[in-house]
């Protein structure tokens, strides 16, 4: 399987004004890491607020002016400039938006999922292949006269799926496409994910809805304080957990209601309060006395990540 | 303690169909109740209708046997989904809280609120934080009913533990009565003591 996306240590900061003329750097995401190979689904899980959703917007080099972006972002093994992600969006790589609400409400939906066209020839073929996709995805010819508000939530998530597949893309990245919509929803939604992947695209989901994680997903960045602290492999979350490696995620699958609904005291440190040393240290049942000064870093372990000291040197201690 | 609904039916003056019809109910304190149904059910407009924010409809809700007064103080509270609709953006937190009552430092720390995040604006937080504010709103001394319309859906598993634990332990203390509507079949079985399908009580 050919690697399609590698983010390496992409970090995110706002200028903020603070009071009068100061100014403020604040870090939403420090240090994010992760790649997707062709016929994944690879699932970023954070809480809702958390600046997940940053990470799309730097794929596709829409963040706003006052962002500030490090670090590297790599299609096909080629690092991607703000001019090359222009380039490339809307036909390698697309964006599955969160609602329709991405959609331009005055207009009909063939003609927004079409785009723009240089000649009538153009456009008729394209016409031709607009209609093949939505039909496949159960969306008759009536569709493509309606404007964005007469469709049902269902038939929005298909419109917005099937226009993310006109250009035939290499990679999907879907931005929260489950909240508000009903369980049947929902499961044909996952599908449609499903189905991408068995065509050998890339799928980059990010959601805070473990439900759905789990439920597609090969592989699960585990999202937390603005790093990655974990990329798990899905089924490691079965059984108590213990093929799990961050205490973290431990501490969230044993939270779920069917696997014991355990508490765990703390919050997430925000946005400029992450300590200087593991964003976990302070929940942390296992941490040792260097947790606190320093920072640990991302280690591979074959092929799950984890950011944490206790599995240093590739040992594994069982907890 | 008892919250009874009598034939409730619903509708929005420019629908033709009802939403909700002739829907009958009965709560108390002694058993925690889940609610569950699909979105777009009716559940919300259900759940706003027994706390009193929606007026016009027919049938009747009894609190203790009397109407639900409509002004002053609601006993039965409603907790929503997202929290910062529920908040004056341009309040700093403490003013928030304050709107409804004085809450004292061990009741704070009991539910994980951070003495700093007080001098905060609502954007400046988290939705699960916001969550832990707008349920101690919501759980002013003069509450006796509370109604937890989809109140973690938001939120990440810890999260939804740590409020759940800290309501519940509330609700108890205060021989509270206590709904909660979720369309999380594991999370109902977990906590509640018995349930009710909302398709089975609505009678479209």
């Amino acid at each position: 399987m050919e690697k399609l996306l590698d983010v390496e240590n992409v970090s995110i900061s706002f200028i903020q004004y603070t009071k009068g003329l100061n100014q403020r750097d604040l870090k939403v995401i420090t240090d994010l890491t992760l790649d997707i190979s062709e016929g994944e689904i690879l699932a970023v899980l954070g809480s809702s607020g958390s600046g997940k959703s940053l990470l799309a917007h730097a794929i596709f080099g829409i963040l706003p002016e006052n962002a500030n972006l490090n670090g590297k972002i790599k299609f096909k093994g080629k690092e991607l400039s703000q001019k090359d992600k222009e380039e490339i969006r809307g036909k390698d790589i697309v964006l599955v938006p969160q609602s329709v609400n991405f959609l331009d409400p005055l207009m009909k939906i063939s003609d927004q999922a079409i785009g723009h066209t240089e000649s009538d020839s153009e456009k008729a073929e394209k016409k031709l292949k607009q209609r093949e996709i939505f039909e496949h995805y159960n969306l008759g010819p009536e569709v493509d006269d309606m404007y964005p508000f007469q469709l049902s939530g269902g038939m929005a998530r298909r419109v917005l799926v099937s226009t993310a597949l006109l250009s035939d893309p290499k990679l999907v990245v879907a931005d929260e496409p489950t909240p508000g919509l009903d369980e049947k929803t929902v499961e044909e939604t996952l599908n449609h994910f499903k189905h991408m992947k068995e065509d050998g695209i890339g799928v980059l989901l990010i959601t805070h809805d473990i439900h759905a994680a789990l439920d597609v997903a090969d592989r699960i960045g585990i999202f937390y304080s603005g790093y990655v602290i974990e990329i798990a492999e899905t089924k490691d979350f079965s059984g108590d957990g213990e093929n799990l490696l961050h205490p973290y995620t431990k501490a969230l699958y044993k939270a779920l209601p069917a696997n014991g609904f355990e508490l765990t005291k703390g919050h997430q440190p925000l946005h400029g309060e992450i300590p200087e040393g593991c964003p976990y240290y302070d929940r942390c049942e296992m941490a040792f006395d260097r947790c606190k000064k320093e920072r640990p870093q991302l280690i591979s372990l074959g092929n799950k990540k984890v950011r944490c000291f206790k599995y240093e040197e590739g040992e594994i201690n069982e907890a | 303690m008892k919250l009874k609904a009598e034939n409730i039916s619903f509708k929005y003056p420019s629908a033709k169909d009802y939403i909700l019809k002739d829907i009958n109910l009965e709560l108390d304190n002694k058993k925690i109740i889940g609610l569950i149904g699909d979105s777009g059910s009716g559940k919300s407009t259900l759940c706003k209708i027994l706390s009193g924010h929606i007026q016009k409809y027919e049938g009747e809700v009894k609190f203790n046997d009397e109407k639900l007064p409509n002004k002053g103080f609601k006993p039965v509270q409603l907790i929503y989904q997202h929290p910062e609709k529920v908040m004056n953006p341009k309040w700093k937190m403490d003013k928030v809280l304050s709107e409804s009552w004085d809450v004292d430092d061990a009741t704070l720390s009991e539910f994980g609120i951070q003495k700093s995040w007080l001098t905060r604006f609502p954007q400046e937080l988290s939705g699960g934080e916001l969550q832990r504010f707008s349920v101690l709103r919501a759980v002013n001394p003069k509450t006796q009913f509370l109604i937890a319309d989809e109140m973690t859906t938001m939120l990440d598993a810890i999260t939804q533990v740590q409020i759940l634990d800290s309501v519940i332990k509330i609700v108890k203390q205060r021989d509270m009565g206590f709904l909660l509507v979720s369309h999380d079949m594991d999370l109902v079985d977990t906590i509640c003591d018995d349930k009710i399908y909302f398709k089975d009580i609505n009678g479209i």
